[in-house]
């Protein structure tokens, strides 16, 4: 069953040194690709590191593998993605007048998924 | 110093270019010692990880000059397709802008200016808020120079210098050994307020985890506690910082020599937006009734303070201008990329070292996708291959001079390390230009056959 979190998308070192490598190297895809997950959310869904789980909100949706999160750097609740074309896939076109669409801090679903054969 | 000062041929084909510029970041290092072999860059002194990944992967690529709807064409005749198809628009937007020269900035904007465009920049998906929260409250601002030789109380809020811009502490903010804090890290007191617990929380002498979208509520709290406004206990379920940790906070504050607050996009991008801008700008305002204190904007792109500057300096508006009605309109929402495409309003796109289509909402980028659109970029991007005319540019700073602004709107020229065969941004931007005005003036000119002249 999907369960709600607040999905913050950012920069990582590793996402800016595969972006100067470029943005079709395998390197670029992983990162941007990988969902970081807090500990405590991980066992409390039954999840390991690599399974696929399914993001989506009202806007769009992407599927990726999952990783615990390093120690305490994300509280429950919170997912973590690097900024790239899979978060930008939950942004709106709606910015509230202001020209910003809601980047970061994104309400979300997630659920687990499994590979389509 | 001009490039040819600064580099040295230290062996036959091997180069060592001194005080040469990174542009990856707004940090805008120009401390860079740079060894070059023949067209790559092999050493890069000074520079961090993302310095290094910058200067080592910007070496020439065998590609065409240009591609004209996906086929391999030369600059000149590119340029032409370029000017008609901007000439053709009735209401084209020109974007991006934040990773090219100050000198390609103006070109760009005058381009836009002659077809009545819209201009804009990648600020309005990154400070574009703290933009518009500037004209709400200002901005009591300093250098990183002062922040460097004066700050003595450091607040990072809503960033991750750590990853996103790694020499910030140790050049600029934390670490350094300035005239008022001669002891470096030891006379400065770090703070940084976050969601998640970064890695930039190591550096910091206190974490404050300020829950999800409750920045502007923590922000306002600190302003009570600067006034001397009493504050319910409860505000630490509001914010998830206790009144006890905010209150030795202030106090720390109130206690500073020079203070400063950089704060990073997890303010612009999350609910709120301006108004979380105008909160912290609001904070160092008021925090200037006890001692001196700054807020900054820590800068993504390695030129997009110059891109503000420069659109600021031109229009008197620092991004989304629309310029189609003969004199320049500001109007975030309306004049924003973001807005224009997504609405379906733009019919064509000049796009200069941006990549919308790959970081863009998808209405925007389904839009973007369905008009003609020219676009100037050092690498493939999903953006140019989906261009009508897409050009292969030489890279800023590594093959191309010119200026560009720090973080601090501070002007920094480039010292190039080697030359390509491609041409730069400002080069074909002028071709693009000259094509437009001689069309336009052409045009214009009372037809001699009309005449009976």
């Amino acid at each position: 069953m999907a369960e709600p979190f607040i999905l913050i998308p950012g920069r990582t070192s590793q996402q800016g040194v595969t972006l100067n490598e470029g943005k079709y190297t395998e390197g670029y895809r992983v990162e941007i690709s990988t969902l970081q997950v807090a500990p405590e959310d991980m066992q409390r869904l039954e999840l390991e590191d690599g399974d696929l789980v399914r993001v989506y909100n009202e806007v769009g949706e992407f599927t990726v593998p999952c990783v615990t999160a390093r120690g305490d750097e994300l509280p429950p609740g919170m997912l973590f993605i690097s900024y790239g074309d899979n978060s930008s896939r939950l942004m709106g076109g709606d910015t509230q007048g202001c020209g910003m669409p809601d980047s970061k801090g994104l309400d979300v679903f997630l659920e687990t998924a499994t590979v389509s054969e | 110093m001009s490039t040819t000062e600064a580099a040295t041929e230290t062996a036959p084909g091997l180069r060592v270019v001194q005080d040469a510029t990174c542009t990856f970041c707004g940090c805008v290092c120009d401390d860079m010692e740079l060894t070059v072999e023949g067209d790559r860059i092999t050493k890069a002194k000074n520079a961090c990880v993302l310095g290094k990944a910058w200067f080592f992967n910007h070496h020439v690529e065998d590609r065409p000059e240009a591609l004209i709807d996906g086929q391999p064409a030369g600059y000149e005749q590119a340029m032409d397709r370029a000017a008609e198809i901007l000439l053709s628009a009735r209401f084209p937007l020109t974007y991006g802008l934040s990773d090219t020269t100050t000198e390609a900035q103006r070109v760009a904007l005058a381009i836009t200016d002659w077809i009545g465009g819209i201009v804009d920049t990648t600020t309005s998906v990154c400070h574009g808020p703290s933009g518009i929260a500037f004209q709400g409250v200002g901005e009591v601002t300093c250098s990183l120079g002062e922040v460097k030789n004066r700050a003595d109380y450091v607040i990072f809020w809503g960033g991750n210098p750590a990853e996103s811009h790694p020499r910030h502490f140790t050049k600029y903010s934390l670490m350094p050994k300035g005239e008022f804090v001669p002891n470096g890290r030891k006379d400065r007191t770090a703070v940084l307020i976050d969601v998640r617990k970064t890695k930039s929380a190591k550096a910091a002498d206190h974490f404050l985890q300020v829950k999800p979208r409750r920045d502007f509520e923590l922000a306002w709290a600190l302003r009570a506690l600067a006034r001397g406004v009493e504050l319910d206990p409860s505000i630490e379920e509001t914010t998830g910082i206790s009144l006890e940790t905010l209150e030795e906070i202030m106090d720390g504050m109130k206690k500073a020599k020079f203070g400063v607050i950089l704060f990073g996009m997890g303010l612009t991008m999350t609910r709120g937006k301006h108004l979380n801008s105008e909160a912290v700008l609001a904070l160092a305002r008021d925090m200037n009734e006890h001692t001196r204190w700054s807020a900054k904007p820590m800068r993504g792109h390695g030129n997009v303070t110059g891109a503000d500057n420069v659109v600021s300096w031109s229009t008197g508006y620092p991004f989304g201008v629309h310029l189609g009605s003969g004199f320049p309109r500001f109007n975030p929402g309306e004049f924003t990329a973001s807005d224009v495409l997504a609405r379906g309003e733009a019919d064509a796109a000049l796009i200069i070292a941006s990549d919308p289509m790959s970081n863009f909402s998808q209405p925007a980028r389904d839009h973007l996708e369905g008009i003609p659109s020219v676009v100037l970029d050092p690498k493939l991007s999903d953006t140019a291959r989906t261009a009508s005319v897409a050009f292969t540019t030489s890279t800023y700073g590594i093959n191309t001079g010119g200026t560009v602004y720090r973080m601090d709107d501070v002007p920094i020229p480039l010292r190039p390390a080697f030359d390509s065969p491609y041409k730069s941004d400002l080069e074909i931007l002028r071709g693009i230009e000259s094509r437009i005005r001689q069309r336009q003036l052409a045009e214009s000119l009372p037809d001699p056959a009309a005449s009976g002249a």
